[in-house]
């Protein structure tokens, strides 16, 4: 690894500042479980690192009065799978990143990081999607909060303007009678291939349907046409379109062939896992399908 | 302000405490390695993923090779190295002896650690809970059966004699 040098800011505006200062030749910090690796293999080199973890307020959880559960961005994966509010409140989210990685991993890594690294192989860059979860972003002039679909704009690439900070992550409560659920699939220690659901029952009805797919192409998104197929149908009617919905997820997602799969493998995958998923959603609500 | 070139922390390993000056790219395997001489720490896929380079941090296992040395600041880091008590081996490392849950042995410092983290966190675990757990230490040679024989009797033999 390159020697750099660091700083460790005790503000988001201080942190923007060096950024600002430093432009391409400094990097953010903070779990360091992709990056220093990338900085390890001589993929990239930065002259400044910046540890965003000396900031105050950048790492915890709390729940706020909306029942939102608001992350620091410098929040570990250990957290979000251990945390008691998360647990009882978010269950789905805490067993998914308690299979993120491995636990050396978990207990260093943050979910800020993960996003922002936008690696496109990540399971909360697609889980939360379905949550319509929303990020903070900050520099020392202000601050904005975007979907967190619109955070990823490419593959290892966001939207964050160059002295731009990601603060928070606020994930809300899923509608009433609603379930979510989370298929991957992946021989490696990433997944080839991630899908969340998350429906809402009304009398026998999708008042709502979410997908997102991740991992399959350079970035994990909400799929909306698919989802246009099964909100507002019946609940068998919805099931029966589950395969065009996974056709039309799959073409969206973009599937490049890569070290995790061929194209046309993570697309048929897509569709598998959007039955599994959905299906499941609607076990937890006690409303199976009729076939 | 200013950013530095190298980094003056102190830090508790193996109960000892140790002041260092690092620079901010030094890896913690390399420092406890080469200017510790602490060699069970070991070095093998160097990408956080096979387990061989695990310590704990303030009781919380971390990868070694991926890890800077600076994080350790303040903190008290334990090894393989700290377990044994001068000829007595520590209940994890007994029962990973008397199962033979080892071949090579190259992996099996950090395979203890984690056990060692694992019994803290859930000292009753479940063979899936053990699986879970010990997913990202991985072993070439054993099969990983008497591991999980080992790690669930380290965890009766802990609760036998704690420590």
């Amino acid at each position: 690894m390159n020697s750099f040098a660091l700083y460790e800011p005790t503000s988001v505006a201080e942190a923007s500042e060096i950024l600002a200062r430093h432009g391409d030749t400094a990097r953010l910090y903070a779990g360091g479980t992709e990056l220093l690796l990338a900085m390890k293999e001589g993929l990239i080199r930065y002259d400044y690192l910046v540890n965003v973890k000396t900031i105050p307020g950048l790492t915890g959880l709390r729940l706020d009065a909306d029942g939102a559960l608001r992350i620091g961005a410098a929040t570990p994966h250990r957290a979000l799978e251990r945390e008691p509010a998360v647990r009882e409140r978010f269950p789905l989210v805490a067993r998914v990143e308690s299979d993120v990685a491995n636990v050396r991993v978990r207990e260093v890594g943050t979910l800020g990081g993960n996003l922002c690294f936008a690696e496109p192989h990540s399971d909360p860059a697609t889980l939360l999607q379905i949550f319509d979860a929303r990020v903070r972003c900050e520099t020392a002039r202000g601050s904005r909060e975007i979907a967190l679909g619109e955070l990823f704009v490419g593959s290892f690439e966001t939207c964050l303007g160059e002295d731009e900070l990601l603060t928070e992550i606020v994930v809300p409560p899923l509608p009433a009678r609603s379930a979510a659920a989370y298929r991957k699939f992946g021989v490696l220690e990433r997944p080839s291939v991630g899908v969340a659901v998350a429906v809402a029952l009304d009398d026998g009805h999708v008042a709502d349907a979410r997908i997102a797919v991740g991992c399959v192409g350079p970035i994990p998104q909400r799929m909306p046409a698919a989802e246009a197929l099964l909100r507002g149908r019946g609940v068998d009617e919805a099931s029966a379109n589950l395969g065009e919905a996974g056709r039309r997820a799959a073409r969206a997602a973009e599937a490049v062939s890569d070290l995790h799969g061929a194209a046309d493998y993570k697309e048929h995958l897509v569709g598998v896992l959007l039955r599994r998923a959905f299906d499941e959603a609607l076990a937890t609500l006690g409303a199976g399908p009729r076939r | 302000m200013k950013a530095v070139r190298e980094l003056a922390i102190t830090v508790r390993v193996n109960g000892e405490r140790h002041e260092l000056t690092v620079a901010p790219s030094e890896l913690l395997i390399d420092c406890l390695r080469d200017r510790l001489g602490l060699l069970g720490v070991k070095k093998s896929c160097d990408v956080q993923v096979c387990g061989a380079c695990t310590v704990l941090l303030d009781g919380r296992p971390v990868s070694a090779c991926t890890v800077p040395a600076f994080e350790t600041r303040g903190r008290t880091l334990r090894t393989i190295e700290g377990l044994a008590d001068g000829e007595a081996l520590h209940p994890v490392q007994e029962a990973f002896v008397e199962h033979g849950a080892l071949q090579c042995g190259f992996c099996t410092p950090g395979m203890i650690m984690a056990t060692v983290a694992l019994l803290a966190e859930n000292p009753s675990p479940t063979a899936d809970e053990v699986k879970h757990y010990m997913r990202g230490n991985i072993c070439r040679c054993t099969g990983y059966q008497r591991i999980l024989e080992a790690i669930l009797d380290a965890g009766r033999r802990l609760a036998a004699a704690p420590r």
